[in-house]
């Protein structure tokens, strides 16, 4: 029988995934129905399957809804500038290459002001985990068109509707030399949690996006209903397409949403590559970074 | 600490400005370096990215200034010494994550070797245009350091002190190089490592469990926690409490920031450092930094050869500003002489700290070269009368 959790202490002791997060800083800040909390519980818990050593994993968030996720995780965790998480999250793993780096931001931060450095880090293979929440709006601020907002969707900046082709994350990720990509929605909670450990396991620059529902904002902009009817939408219009060609995968207005892994392959990481020319090149003159970072200490 | 040899290239050596600050880097300790490609400070990072791979300094070229900037309070946050280096245009994208690293309180060191500006303005001639940025450059308040060397010798030894400073009292300090310096080659002695002390990381002791990233036990600078090291610490840019948790209210606001400030505010006697000579007595001073120090020395030797008592100070620490001894100064004088490459920025500081009791005269220089050191000799002479 279920129990009605009324004190965020009851949670603490009884929520699976409680341990993860820093229950001294709940209640959250996101919205009822609200798709960022089931993506964080999904990451929570494929962080528990993969027994991953939590002291060496850090979480690097940039600005907005989504931006906020490392504010909660119990993990070292850097809350950044608007759109820099990635750059940030270089830095951290190039500094100190035994961490496990996940950044965790919104389709705003890393496609709109941090586009440049997404499609860096996946040119380099950067060793990093990338999770994407996209609600198709910017959130934090009000609901204004994103650079993945549909074409005809409304946003407050675009209250007649958007004219501008939006990103689709997952063919841009792959063409810039992502090496594993995947889409799920908030709703696919399951498959969501077995791609972020799949994508834990993996190296070089892995980007799974999550489709989530902002019904504050978008919905409520574009009369789509409460969050139980986006979830309906989401089960009645996603269509799991593994190792689809990521062209294929773009999403419109109310349309199909394609799931799935779309990419998992291997290639040599920016840490690996840096490391064998090095190795080639300078023998045994060649002193790499120390995994545990190049800090000087007594 | 003493430095880490595997940095240190003892000996004499002809180098660039450009070069020996790099030099005084690895010196320092400095191991992760991100930059962008930016005329006049390009050699910088081509001189470290041809050693790093020899001493397990990472150096990555990243894809613009927004970004080499992010990455160096990343990477600062493992305790890895860490650095960007840029000109005018660059140092503009950089005030983004400057700002973040002066929140956060992160050790890290920014070299700007000024060219003429605004915006693309003179991309291989010389300016001194960015002291005011260096200051204020980044929203909100803080209290940022800057250093101001004069030769290359002075581009090594002061880049080891700037990594000195923001290790002690954990903020970004700005190494405020200009063209002239950067390209002009010299001697350079390079010491035994043993004879260069270096400033470690001042780590916590606390258990993780008790751990405060913001806790401060009455210092005034917090102890730091490594990534990685079990703490689980949480960061943010937003205005945050002693657990480094957000706090949107005005009193949290006032403690954290009014703490940023108090940081350097309370320790300004060992912050700041100057040259002075032959003040006593004198009835002009020149206030003069970098390159036009030394330009500025040749139209003070003119001036006394038509009698006039002129001494100088020497910024070398350039923020915080030498405050209390202009103020001491301005009792003594009739004027403050004042040659930059620029239409007046450290001006401004002279005349406020002088208040009206000694007259603070600006010599411009609008930048793509260095004075006429007649022009300051007139100037000095003018002032005198």
């Amino acid at each position: 029988m279920s129990t009605v959790i009324e004190t965020t202490e009851q949670l603490a002791d009884r929520h699976p995934i409680a341990p993860y997060l820093r229950m001294d800083r709940m209640p959250h800040i996101w919205c009822p129905t609200c798709g960022i909390g089931t993506v964080v519980r999904c990451y929570a818990k494929a962080l528990e399957e993969s027994g991953v050593d939590l002291d060496k994993a850090s979480i690097v968030s940039g600005i907005g809804c989504t931006g906020r996720v490392a504010g909660y995780m119990k993990l070292d965790a850097f809350h950044t500038t608007h759109g820099r998480a990635i750059p940030f999250a270089t830095g951290l793993k190039l500094a100190r290459p035994e961490l496990l780096v996940t950044v965790f931001s919104g389709d705003g931060d890393l496609s709109g002001i941090g586009g440049n450095h997404f499609i860096h880090a996946a040119r380099r293979n950067m060793d990093l985990l990338v999770i994407l929440v996209n609600n198709f709006i910017y959130g934090m601020t009000g609901g204004q068109n994103a650079p993945t907002t549909p074409l005809t969707a409304r946003s407050s900046t675009m209250p007649f509707g958007n004219f501008e082709r939006p990103f689709s994350l997952p063919h841009l990720a792959a063409s810039c030399g992502a090496t594993y990509v995947a889409r799920w929605t908030s709703l696919h909670i399951r498959r969501m949690t077995k791609s972020f450990k799949e994508a834990i396991g993996r190296k070089g620059f892995r980007f799974v996006e999550v489709i989530a529902p902002c019904s504050t904002l978008y919905a409520r902009l574009n009369k789509l209903g409460t969050g139980f009817d986006l979830m309906r939408f989401y089960h009645d219009n996603a269509e799991i397409r593994h190792g689809a060609d990521t062209r294929d995968v773009d999403i419109g207005f109310q349309d199909k949403i394609v799931c799935g892994k779309f990419i998992d392959e291997e290639r040599p990481t920016f840490l690996e590559a840096m490391h064998e020319h090095y190795t080639k090149i300078l023998g045994d003159r060649y002193v790499p970074m120390p995994p545990e970072g190049g800090w000087i200490h007594e | 600490m003493k430095a880490d040899p595997t940095g240190v290239l003892t000996g004499a050596h002809y180098l660039d400005g450009d070069y020996a600050c790099g030099e005084g880097a690895m010196a320092a300790g400095c191991r992760f370096v991100a930059g962008y490609p930016i005329t006049p400070s390009t050699e910088v990072v081509e001189r470290i990215s041809r050693r790093f791979p020899m001493m397990g300094g990472t150096f990555i070229q990243m894809e613009d200034e927004l970004a080499s900037m992010a990455a160096v309070v990343g990477a600062a946050w493992t305790g890895t010494k860490s650095m960007t280096v840029t000109s005018g245009p660059g140092f503009s994208l950089m005030m983004e994550n400057i700002g973040l690293a002066a929140m956060m309180e992160t050790p890290c060191v920014v070299v700007n070797v000024q060219r003429g500006g605004p915006s693309t303005g003179l991309p291989t001639m010389v300016g001194q245009a960015d002291m005011m940025q260096a200051r204020w450059g980044s929203h909100g308040d803080y209290e940022p350091i800057a250093l101001c060397p004069q030769s290359p010798q002075e581009a090594f030894d002061l880049t080891i002190d700037a990594f000195n400073l923001s290790e002690r009292y954990r903020v970004p300090v700005m190494f405020m190089m200009d063209e002239c310096v950067g390209h002009m080659t010299e001697k350079v002695v390079i010491p035994d490592a043993d004879a260069i002390e270096v400033v470690p990381r001042k780590l916590t002791s606390a258990k993780p469990g008790d751990y405060l990233p913001y806790g401060t036990n009455g210092n005034d600078v917090p102890e730091f926690a490594r990534a990685g090291d079990g703490y689980r610490f949480h960061t943010t840019g937003l205005t945050h409490d002693e657990r480094g948790y957000p706090d949107m209210s005005a009193a949290c606001q006032e403690k954290g920031v009014r703490r940023l400030l108090d940081k350097v505010k309370n320790n300004v006697d060992d912050i700041v450092r100057f040259d002075e000579e032959d003040t006593d007595g004198a009835d002009v001073v020149l206030v003069t930094y970098g390159i036009t120090a030394r330009v500025a020395r040749m139209g003070m030797d003119m001036a006394r050869k038509q009698g006039i008592k002129v001494g100088v100070i020497r910024l070398i620490v350039v923020w915080p500003f030498p405050e209390k001894r202009i103020r001491e100064l301005a009792g003594d004088i009739k004027a403050f002489v004042v040659p930059e490459i620029n239409y007046g920025q450290m001006v401004l500081e002279v005349e406020r700290c002088a208040a009206g009791r000694a007259a603070a005269i600006l010599v411009p220089h609008g930048g793509g070269g260095v004075h006429d050191p007649q022009t300051i000799c007139d100037a000095i002479v003018r002032a005198a009368k």
